[in-house]
C-alpha cells in the first residue's frame, strides 16, 4: 500500500470573513507553502469590510463580544498542535490562547473601569463611557509571530472596535490559520481582516486611508518607516499607537494603554429636574 | 421704553504694564533673538502692551529652565507638596478673579458677565480640581506607580485664554510635569498675569515658564527635542501639523481642535430651553467655541416655531462693550478672524442659504459681528462642513431621528453634540449613535473640572479633564 | 412685539368643551426643563441695571404694585390708611407715581372704595374662598358677586388645585368660566398658587388652562402658601402668555405675587418681562406686583436715587 497524500493548504487573506486570493494574483513562498502578497487594493477592500463591519460589532454587547472573544480561545484551545507544526513554541500557543481569555472578561468591564460618573458642580448627571474609535489598521510584530499577533487583535475588537492586521510578513502561516479560528469563532465576518505580504506595500495604504480610525504601529521595526507612517495617519488625526521597543515582553500583563488608545470616551450630559 | 443704561465693569482694577517680557525660570526676562509684537483691545482697537515674541533660543532656554525644575525641584516633590502650591495658586486665582476677568475681557473681547461668571471659577475650580490629584494618582486608574513624563510643552488659543491655561498647566503640574506654554498672540496678557501669581504663590522657577509669540514661536516649542510632551488646542489645521511634527518622536501627544457640532431639536424639546440652548450653544463667547452648536438640526415639524422662538430671542442679544455687564455678544477677537467669519458668511450667502440677522447696532471702532442665522441649509453647503467660530449659525432640518443622526455624523469633526427631546430613551438612543466627545442633553455648553472633554475623529485625541485628564500627562 | 405677525391665530375656543379636548391640548404643551429654566431665570437676574435705567424701573415698579393686606387682622381703618398711602406712597414727593392697585379680602372692599374713588389707582379683592378655594362654587361666585358690588373692578380667584391635581382640567376650568361671568366688567386674575402645583410643566398647564378659560390675568401665588412667586415660574408664565397671545391674539396679563420684597427683586421681574415678552408687557395693565413691603422699598431706593443719600425704613410710612 502506498502512503496517502497529504492534502495540502492554500493560505489566503482574510477579508470580509471570506478567504480570497490576493486580487493581484500574486504569492510569496514561506515554509514551502504560497502565501498571498497582498496589493494595496486588497489593503482598501479589507478597509471596506472592516468599516462595514463596525456598525453590527461596536453595536453587539459587550457580554456578546465577550463570549465570542472567550469562543475564540476555546478554537485556538482546540488547535493547539497544529501551531506548535507551524513553529510556534508552544508555551507561546498557550499565552496566545490565554490572552484571548484575559481580553475577553475585559469586554464588559473596560467601560466600567475606565468611564464612570463625573461629579460635576452642577444640578446634571454627567457619565463618561469608553467607545470604539472604528477601524483599526494594525502591524504585528515580526516575532513572537503568534502571541503577537492576537495581543494586537484582542485589545483593539475586545471594545468593538474593527481590525485591519498586517502579519508578520516572515511568518504570516500562523496569521491565516489563526484566521481559520476566527472564521469559526462566530465572530462576524469583516471584524478582523488579515492581510499577508509586504508591509510597505499595504502598510503605507492603511495608515493614509481616510476611513480609518486608528493605527497601531507595534511591529513596524523600521523607524524611518514608522515615522513616515505617522505623518500619514496625521492627515486624518488617527489615534497612534507607537510601534513596541525591541525588548517589548510579550508575555507579561499587557496593561489597559492598548486598549484605551483605541476607545474614544464620550461623556454625556443631562439636567436633573422634575 | 425699558432702556438699560451702561453698566460698564471698572478698568481700573487691572494694571497693564506698557511692555510683558517672556516668563522664563521664574522672572521675566526680554527675549535674545525675538522681537516684539502688541496686543490690543478688539473692542477699541487700542494698543494694550507691547509683547516679547520668544525667538528659538528663547524657547530652548524656557525648555532647558523647565528640565531643569523638573529634575531638581518638581520631578522629586511629594505630591502633597505640589498639591498645596496647586492649592495656593487655585486661591489667588479667587482673589484676584475680578482683576484676571477684566483682564480677559479687555484683551479677548468677551463679555465682562462671561469671564466673571463663567471663565474665571471654571478656571479656579480646574486648579482646585487637580490639585487634589497631585497626592492621589496612584488611584487615578494607571497603575500603582503611574510617573510623570517630564516637560511638557502647551501651546493654547485665544478663544479662553486663562481657562485653556488652566486646563493644560493644572493637571500636568498634578502629574509631576513641569511646563512651557505658548499662549495665543491675540491674548496674552492673562497668561502673563497668570505668570505674576505663580510668583505670589512662591512656586518654584522653572515649574512654569511663559513664552509668548506667534506660529513660529510655537513651532519651534513643539519641534523642541527636550520636550516629552505636547498638548495643543486649536485648529484641525495646526494640530494635523503638529501631529507630523512629533511622528516618529516619543512625544505624547494630545489635541484638543475644531468642531462642527450638530444641535438636534426634536419635535417633543422643551422649545423654550432649547432655543436657550441653541443661542447658548452658538453665542456664547462669540461663537468662538470649539464645540460650539454651530448646526442647529431641527425636525420639520417643530422648525417654524423654533425659528420663530429664536429669531425673537436672538432680538434681545446686546451687542456691544465687552466690559458694560449687560453684553452679552462682545468683539470678534481679532481683525482675521472677523474676516474669515465675512468670508464664509458670504460664501453662505452666495450658496444660496437665507441669512438673518437681528436689528443691531455695532460700534464704529473694534471688530464685531453680529449674531447670525442661515436657513435652508444643507449638507452640501460649506457653511454647514466648516468651522466659522464666529456667531453664525446654519439652520437644518430632519425628519426622522435615524436622518438626524446621519447628518450630525456627517463630518470629519466630532467634538460635541447636542439633544433637545423630553423623551428619555430617545436621549439615550441618540447619545449612543452620536460620535461626539461630549453629548449635551437638553443643555449645551456645560463645563465642569470633573468632566472629561475632547473629540472623536478630527476633533482631536485624548481628553481634558476628570480622571481622564491625567492621562495625557503620565507615563501610562 | 411682532411674535404674533407669523403665527397663525387658532380658534381655541372650542377647547373647554370637553375633558379629553383640554387634557390633550394641556398634555401637548412643550415641556419645561426645570434646570434650562432656572438658569434662564438666573442669568435674567443678573442684569445690571443702574442710573437711569433704575429710576426708570423703580417708577414703573411703584405703578405696577397691587398693594396688598389679606390678614385676619384687618380693619376698615387699616385698609383706608393703605389706601390713602397707595394714592400718595411717597407724600414728600409729588413726582411719585401712585400704586396699579389695592388688593384686599371682599369685606374691606366698600372701606378701601371710599379713598380710591375716582383715583386711577384700581381695586382688587381676593374671592373665591380665598386661600384655599375649598368652598362650594355657589359660595365662591357669590363672594365674587359681593366683591363687585362693593366696587371692585379687579377680582383675584383661586383655582382648584386639587381638582387640577387630580387632572380634572375641564372642573378647573368651568370654575373659572363661571366666576369671569361673575365678574361681570370687572377683571379677573386667576391665582394658580404654583408653589402647590409642584412642577414647571403644571405652571405651564395651569396658565394655559386659565387663559383658555377668559382670565385676564395670571397670578403666581396667594402668599399663604410656603412657596410663593419666584422668577423662575414667572418666567414660564410670561412665555405664557406670550405664546397664548401669539396663538389667539389675546394679550393677559401676569402677577408674581408673594415674596417679592426689594427692589432689587422688583428690577430683575422687570427685565424678566422685558427680555421675555417685551415692552407691551411693561404696563401696570398687563404686569403688576402683589406686595406690601415692596413699596417701601422701592420708595428708599428712589429717594437715593434722587437725594444721593440712603434713607431708614423710619422715613416711610408703615401703612
Amino acid at each position: 500500500m502506498s502512503e496517502r497524500v497529504a492534502v495540502r493548504k492554500t493560505y489566503k487573506l482574510f477579508i470580509g470573513g471570506k478567504f480570497p486570493r490576493s486580487e493581484s494574483g500574486r504569492s510569496y513562498l514561506v515554509q514551502d507553502s504560497n502565501v498571498s502578497l497582498a496589493s494595496r487594493k486588497d489593503a482598501r477592500d479589507a478597509v471596506v469590510a472592516a468599516r462595514a463591519a463596525v456598525k453590527g460589532w461596536a453595536g453587539a454587547t459587550a457580554y456578546n463580544r465577550g463570549q465570542i472573544l472567550y469562543r475564540v480561545a476555546e478554537m485556538l484551545e482546540g488547535r493547539r498542535d497544529q501551531f506548535v507544526a507551524l513553529g510556534a513554541p508552544a508555551d507561546e500557543v498557550d499565552a496566545a490562547i490565554d490572552r484571548w481569555v484575559w481580553y475577553a472578561g475585559w469586554s464588559d468591564k473596560l467601560p466600567q473601569v475606565y468611564g464612570g460618573a463625573n461629579p460635576v458642580a452642577g444640578p446634571y448627571f454627567n457619565l463618561s463611557a469608553p467607545e470604539p474609535t472604528g477601524v483599526v489598521a494594525a502591524v504585528a510584530p515580526e516575532a513572537p509571530a503568534l502571541l503577537g499577533l492576537v495581543s494586537v487583535i484582542a485589545p483593539a475588537i475586545v471594545t468593538g472596535n474593527t481590525v485591519v492586521v498586517a502579519a508578520s510578513p516572515a511568518a504570516p502561516l500562523a496569521a491565516v490559520t489563526l484566521a481559520e479560528v476566527l472564521a469559526t469563532s462566530d465572530l462576524p465576518g469583516g471584524v478582523v481582516n488579515v492581510l499577508t505580504g509586504r508591509l510597505a506595500e499595504t502598510v503605507p495604504t492603511l495608515a493614509a486611508h481616510m476611513d480609518v480610525n486608528a493605527v497601531d504601529l507595534t511591529g513596524v521595526a523600521d523607524a524611518e518607516l514608522a515615522a513616515e507612517l505617522e505623518v500619514k495617519a496625521a492627515e486624518n488625526l488617527k489615534r497612534v499607537l507607537r510601534p513596541a521597543p525591541a525588548d517589548h515582553d510579550w508575555y507579561a500583563d499587557p496593561g489597559l494603554t492598548r486598549m484605551t488608545t483605541l476607545l474614544e470616551t464620550k461623556t454625556v450630559w443631562h439636567p436633573k429636574g422634575v | 421704553m425699558f432702556e438699560y443704561a451702561p453698566a460698564p465693569e471698572s478698568r481700573s482694577v487691572v494694571d497693564i504694564k506698557p511692555s510683558y517680557g517672556l516668563f522664563v525660570d521664574g522672572a521675566f526676562v526680554d527675549p535674545t533673538d525675538g522681537g516684539s509684537f502688541k496686543s490690543v483691545n478688539p473692542a477699541s482697537e487700542e494698543v494694550l502692551a507691547e509683547i516679547a515674541e520668544a525667538g528659538n533660543e528663547d524657547v530652548d532656554r524656557a525648555v532647558r529652565a523647565a528640565r531643569t525644575a523638573y529634575e531638581k525641584v518638581w520631578g522629586p516633590m511629594p505630591g502633597r507638596d505640589r498639591a498645596k502650591y496647586l492649592f495656593r495658586i487655585a486661591r489667588i486665582i479667587q482673589e484676584r478673579s475680578r482683576e484676571l476677568a477684566v483682564l480677559e475681557s479687555l484683551d479677548n473681547g468677551k463679555p465682562i458677565k462671561e469671564s466673571r461668571d463663567v471663565d474665571l471659577p471654571l478656571v479656579a475650580a480646574h486648579f482646585f480640581y487637580y490639585a487634589g490629584w497631585a497626592d492621589k494618582l496612584p488611584y487615578a486608574g494607571f497603575g500603582p506607580d503611574p510617573k510623570p513624563l517630564g516637560v511638557a510643552a502647551q501651546v493654547i488659543p485665544w478663544n479662553f485664554p486663562l481657562l485653556m491655561l488652566a486646563w493644560k498647566i493644572a493637571p500636568a503640574l498634578a502629574a509631576g510635569n513641569t511646563v512651557v506654554l505658548k499662549p495665543a498672540e491675540t491674548t496674552p496678557l492673562t497668561a502673563l498675569l497668570f505668570a505674576e501669581i505663580c510668583q505670589q504663590a512662591d512656586l518654584p522657577a522653572g515649574v512654569v515658564n511663559i513664552v509668548t509669540g506667534a506660529g513660529d514661536t510655537g513651532r519651534a516649542l513643539v519641534e523642541h527635542p527636550g520636550v516629552d510632551k505636547v498638548a495643543f488646542t486649536g485648529s484641525t489645521e495646526v494640530g494635523k501639523a503638529i501631529a507630523r511634527a512629533v511622528a516618529g518622536t516619543r512625544k505624547k501627544l494630545t489635541l484638543e481642535l475644531g468642531g462642527k457640532a450638530a444641535n438636534i431639536v426634536f419635535d417633543d424639546a422643551p422649545i423654550d430651553q432649547a432655543v436657550e440652548g441653541i443661542v447658548n450653544g452658538i453665542f456664547f463667547n462669540q461663537g468662538h467655541v470649539c464645540c460650539a452648536g454651530s448646526r442647529l438640526l431641527v425636525q420639520e415639524s417643530v422648525a417654524d416655531r423654533v425659528l420663530e422662538s429664536l429669531k425673537r430671542r436672538m432680538a434681545q442679544l446686546r451687542v456691544g462693550d465687552p466690559l458694560d455687564k449687560n453684553t452679552d455678544i462682545g468683539a470678534i477677537n481679532s481683525a482675521a478672524q472677523l474676516a474669515k467669519i465675512r468670508e464664509l458668511s458670504e460664501v453662505g450667502a452666495a450658496e444660496g442659504a437665507e441669512r438673518w440677522s437681528p436689528p443691531c447696532e455695532l460700534p464704529e471702532r473694534g471688530f464685531w459681528f453680529a449674531p447670525t442665522i442661515f436657513t435652508g441649509v444643507t449638507q452640501a453647503h460649506r457653511i454647514a462642513r466648516e468651522e466659522i467660530f464666529g456667531p453664525v449659525l446654519s439652520v437644518l432640518t430632519f425628519r426622522t431621528p435615524a436622518e438626524a443622526v446621519e447628518k450630525a455624523n456627517n463630518t470629519p469633526y466630532g467634538l460635541s453634540a447636542g439633544i433637545w427631546t423630553d423623551k428619555g430613551s430617545r436621549i439615550l438612543w441618540t447619545a449612543d449613535r452620536l460620535r461626539a466627545g461630549v453629548v449635551w442633553a437638553n443643555t449645551f455648553n456645560k463645563f465642569d473640572p470633573t468632566s472629561p472633554f475632547g473629540g472623536y475623529k478630527e476633533s482631536g485625541y485624548g481628553r481634558e479633564g476628570g480622571r481622564h485628564g491625567l492621562e495625557g500627562y503620565l507615563n501610562v | 412685539m411682532t411674535a404674533t405677525a407669523t403665527s397663525a391665530r387658532s380658534d381655541l375656543s372650542e377647547l373647554g368643551r370637553s375633558e379629553t379636548a383640554l387634557r390633550t391640548f394641556l398634555h401637548g404643551l412643550p415641556g419645561v426643563d426645570q434646570v434650562g429654566a432656572e438658569q434662564r431665570a438666573a442669568q435674567l437676574g443678573t442684569r445690571s441695571i443702574k442710573t437711569t435705567a433704575k429710576a426708570e424701573a423703580i417708577d414703573l415698579a411703584i405703578r405696577m404694585v397691587d398693594l396688598t393686606t389679606l390678614e385676619g387682622a384687618d380693619t376698615p381703618g387699616k385698609v383706608r390708611a393703605l389706601a390713602a398711602k397707595a394714592l400718595r406712597p411717597d407724600p414728600s414727593d409729588p413726582s411719585c407715581p401712585h400704586v396699579g392697585a389695592v388688593c384686599v379680602y371682599p369685606a374691606m372692599v366698600p372701606h378701601v372704595a371710599e379713598v380710591l374713588a375716582g383715583s386711577g389707582v384700581h381695586l382688587a379683592s381676593v374671592a373665591t374662598a380665598f386661600p384655599s378655594g375649598q368652598a362650594p362654587l355657589e359660595i365662591k361666585l357669590a363672594d365674587t358677586r359681593a366683591a363687585v358690588a362693593a366696587g371692585a373692578d379687579e377680582i383675584d380667584m383661586v383655582i382648584n388645585r386639587g381638582a387640577f391635581l387630580a387632572g380634572r382640567f375641564k372642573e378647573v376650568y368651568d370654575e373659572i368660566v363661571a366666576t369671569k361671568e361673575a365678574c361681570g366688567d370687572a377683571h379677573l386674575k386667576v391665582i394658580l398658587e404654583t408653589g402647590e402645583l409642584a412642577t414647571y410643566d403644571n405652571v405651564r398647564r395651569a396658565s394655559w388652562l386659565a387663559m383658555l378659560a377668559g382670565g385676564d390675568f395670571i397670578k403666581t401665588s396667594t402668599g399663604k402658601v410656603p412657596v410663593a412667586a419666584t422668577l423662575p415660574v414667572t418666567l414660564v408664565m410670561l412665555e405664557a402668555v406670550r405664546d397664548f397671545r401669539a396663538a389667539t391674539g389675546r394679550q393677559v396679563g401676569v402677577k408674581p405675587a408673594g415674596g417679592i420684597k426689594t427692589t432689587k427683586d422688583a428690577i430683575k421681574y422687570l427685565v424678566m418681562v422685558n427680555e421675555t415678552v417685551g415692552p407691551d408687557w411693561l404696563d401696570p395693565d398687563w404686569f403688576r406686583f402683589g406686595a406690601s413691603s415692596l413699596l417701601n422699598d422701592l420708595l428708599m431706593q428712589r429717594t437715593k436715587l434722587t437725594t444721593g443719600v440712603y434713607a431708614g425704613p423710619d422715613y416711610f410710612t408703615l401703612d
